[in-house]
């Protein structure tokens, strides 16, 4: 009854929706290989016109931050306000800058 | 519980609490895995199982439009499934394990598809009244606690919105067409009506796992008011379309400000949910045997994967000189 | 070619697509992979919007004013003008996939022409957005053929038998009739030998890097074209066609 065969492997899909975009995570899925990844994420993943390039990356060569790490990682960048560019007050003749 | 924990759970309720996410490496409670892997494989099964009686009619829609909508909706049922299972799949299970327990009865379904699909106008009740009911249990999920579901959920009640559109259009021309047609809709109506409710799940009293769920925000409103809430919706739609509800006990109560329905059969129910309803054994063999013939398929594509893969490593070794 | 000649081009175009995709969409829900199953009924659906495509304009050469539907539901199998291949029952999924190969390589050849250089602008409408379809259903089943082919022993043995059984299958797309030279000699279709040509090339490219052994056999099954089919049409028609023809007054 229980599936002796190894499982295909998990990849992360990310999709670009538009040109001049960013590729997005959207979801993951099981191919056996990079090719079938890509083919199964167009049709899962780009059904309805969401996409006009593919990512694919399998799961297992992702390496994500620890989330006990979240405070020493980003914490640190809540006071550089500075870096912010609503943080310099211009005269409104030049406030579009 | 050590203190380490009791910091960490508290942490966890708190966060929860004030509606952030949680992520897959973020700490949780092995009660809220454990539940939350119960429920989000329970929610892919029900999408997989649930292809099945609108399934049984794709190769019979009357009209060329009609299958193909037909067609495209069972599809994004199995994408669902899919969304829903990688969702399940972040917890640390595999999907070969979640189906393993679909397949050995251990695992639950919903248990609306072990009802068979008997007349075209099934079509359109299951999408106007099933995927209505969905629809209801659904929308709050999109703000769950945990993440990925959360994600999956948007996904998911993104498309749906078209199934139960297209199944009111079915009932609809149905309704309005000959009298066969009306008559199969009427029959249609009749057979789906007490299962939908049934959706919802047991009253909020019989509820086993609803308060922890709703203290965790995996849940957003008890089954009952959501059944209410279904009812009141659906009965205008009813009568737009001049189909009776099979329920002499449906009425508006003023004081209420809601729709009084009758007793649901809740022995029905458990019988269904055991495995006695009149489709269970067709639905799990349907199942079993896809997953079992498509065995040595699945070993095929992995071997071949395989080889590619020491093939390409092979061809970029160097050379001995 | 006559304007009957011409009607009969549209609907063997239509009638291919049309039950091909019947026979896919038995797979949804009984896939080997959720995945694939979601890939199939893609297929599935493209070629469903090819058939409506090619039956309107079947109609609308025909005159009479009939419809998708109407083609679709109201006529035997007698008057199929399907090719036998795609009539063939789906068996396992390497014969589905072996199927929908051997098709989709015969179909790229013929939707590009028709999309490219077909004096038909109706049908060339219909075929410019097909080709896209089939360039990719045609890479899907070669895929699919690599991976069963140098997959494992299993998967070798028995895809390389649905290649041996469907086989005499594919000869009937080659052999051309009265229909098929007229339609040649007015542009609206490809020389047949050419196809068989670029056919050949094709299928065998794929099937040598699929470690698969081409079949011998010259023998060809023929008839789906003038309307002598298999056992098996008659009973997928029956099925397909229940409803309107059981209540051919509704509207759905």
């Amino acid at each position: 009854m229980s599936t002796s065969a190894k499982e295909w492997p998990l990849w992360e899909i990310f999709v670009r929706s538009r040109q001049g975009l960013g590729h997005k995570h959207v979801g993951s899925l099981h191919a056996a290989d990079a090719e079938m990844a890509i083919t199964n994420a167009r049709d899962v993943y780009t059904r309805r016109q969401e996409g006009v390039s593919i990512w694919v990356v399998p799961a297992s060569a992702i390496t994500a931050s620890s989330p006990d790490d979240k405070e020493p990682l980003f914490d640190p960048a809540n006071d550089k306000v500075y870096r912010h560019p609503t943080f310099y007050k211009l005269p409104d003749e030049v406030n579009h800058m | 519980m050590s203190p380490v924990e009791m910091n960490l759970e508290a942490r966890f309720e708190a966060y929860v609490a004030d509606e952030k996410k949680i992520e897959p490496k973020d700490w949780m409670p092995d009660a809220y895995r454990k539940t939350l892997i119960r429920q989000i494989s329970q929610h892919a099964h029900s999408e997989i199982v649930g292809m099945l009686p609108e399934g049984n009619w794709i190769t019979r829609a009357p009209s060329l439009k009609r299958k193909s909508i037909l067609l495209a909706k069972v599809q994004d049922e199995a994408g669902h499934g899919l969304y829903l299972y990688s969702a399940c799949e972040t917890l640390g299970v595999s999907r070969d394990e979640l189906l393993d327990d679909l397949h050995s009865g251990k695992a639950k379904y919903s248990s609306i598809f072990n009802y068979p699909t008997l007349n075209w106008a099934d079509m359109g009740a299951i999408g106007w009244l099933v995927d209505g009911a969905a629809i209801m249990n659904q929308v709050p999920l999109c703000k769950c606690s945990y993440g990925p579901y959360a994600r999956a959920m948007v996904r998911v009640c993104k498309e749906e919105s078209f199934h139960q559109r297209q199944g009111f259009q079915i009932m609809l021309t149905m309704a309005q067409g000959t009298a066969d047609q009306r008559a199969m809709a009427q029959d249609a109506l009749n057979r789906w009506w007490w299962p939908s409710l049934m959706m919802f799940g047991p009253s909020d009293a019989e509820s086993p796992h609803s308060a922890q769920s709703m203290k965790w925000n995996i849940k957003r409103f008890s089954n009952d008011e959501l059944r209410q809430k279904f009812v009141d919706m659906t009965v205008p739609q009813a009568e737009l379309l001049g189909l009776t509800i099979p329920d002499p006990d449906l009425r508006w109560n003023e004081e209420r400000g809601h729709h009084d329905f009758g007793p649901i059969d809740w022995t029905e129910f458990q019988e269904v949910v055991q495995g006695n309803g009149p489709c269970n054994k067709e639905r799990l063999a349907a199942r079993r045997s896809a997953h079992e013939r498509g065995a040595w398929v699945r070993e095929a594509a992995a071997a071949y994967a395989e080889k590619q893969a020491q093939r390409k490593t092979s061809s970029t070794e160097p050379h001995a000189a | 070619m006559t304007a009957e000649q011409h009607f009969q081009v549209a609907l063997r175009l239509g009638d291919d697509a049309m039950i091909l995709g019947q026979r896919l969409a038995e797979w949804c829900g009984h896939g080997p992979v959720l995945e694939e199953d979601i890939a199939m009924s893609n297929i599935a659906l493209d070629l469903l919007g090819q058939a409506r495509g090619y039956y309107s304009r079947a109609g609308a050469l025909e005159g009479l004013g009939r419809d998708e539907d109407q083609l679709a539901f109201f006529r035997t199998d007698q008057e199929y003008r399907n090719h036998l291949l795609v009539e063939r029952p789906n068996g396992h999924f390497g014969d589905t996939m072996v199927r929908q190969f051997l098709f989709d390589a015969f179909s790229l050849e013929r939707t590009q022409f028709l999309a490219n250089q077909t004096v038909d602008e109706d049908m060339a409408a219909v075929a410019a957005k097909a080709v896209k379809e089939v360039r990719y259903h045609f890479s899907h089943s070669s895929q699919w053929m690599l991976r069963l082919g140098d997959g494992t022993e299993e998967s070798h043995r028995k895809v390389q038998q649905s290649l041996d059984d469907l086989w005499p299958y594919a000869g009937e797309f080659f052999v051309a009739d009265d229909i098929d030279e007229a339609a040649s000699l007015a542009g609206l279709l490809p020389d047949l030998s050419h196809v068989a040509h670029a056919w050949h090339a094709r299928v065998s490219e794929v099937l040598i890097q699929a470690t698969l052994q081409k079949p011998t056999t010259t023998w060809s099954q023929r008839g789906g074209k003038h309307g002598i089919h298999s056992e098996h049409l008659g009973f997928l028609l029956a099925e397909m066609q229940v409803l309107p023809r059981t209540y051919p007054d509704a509207a759905w």
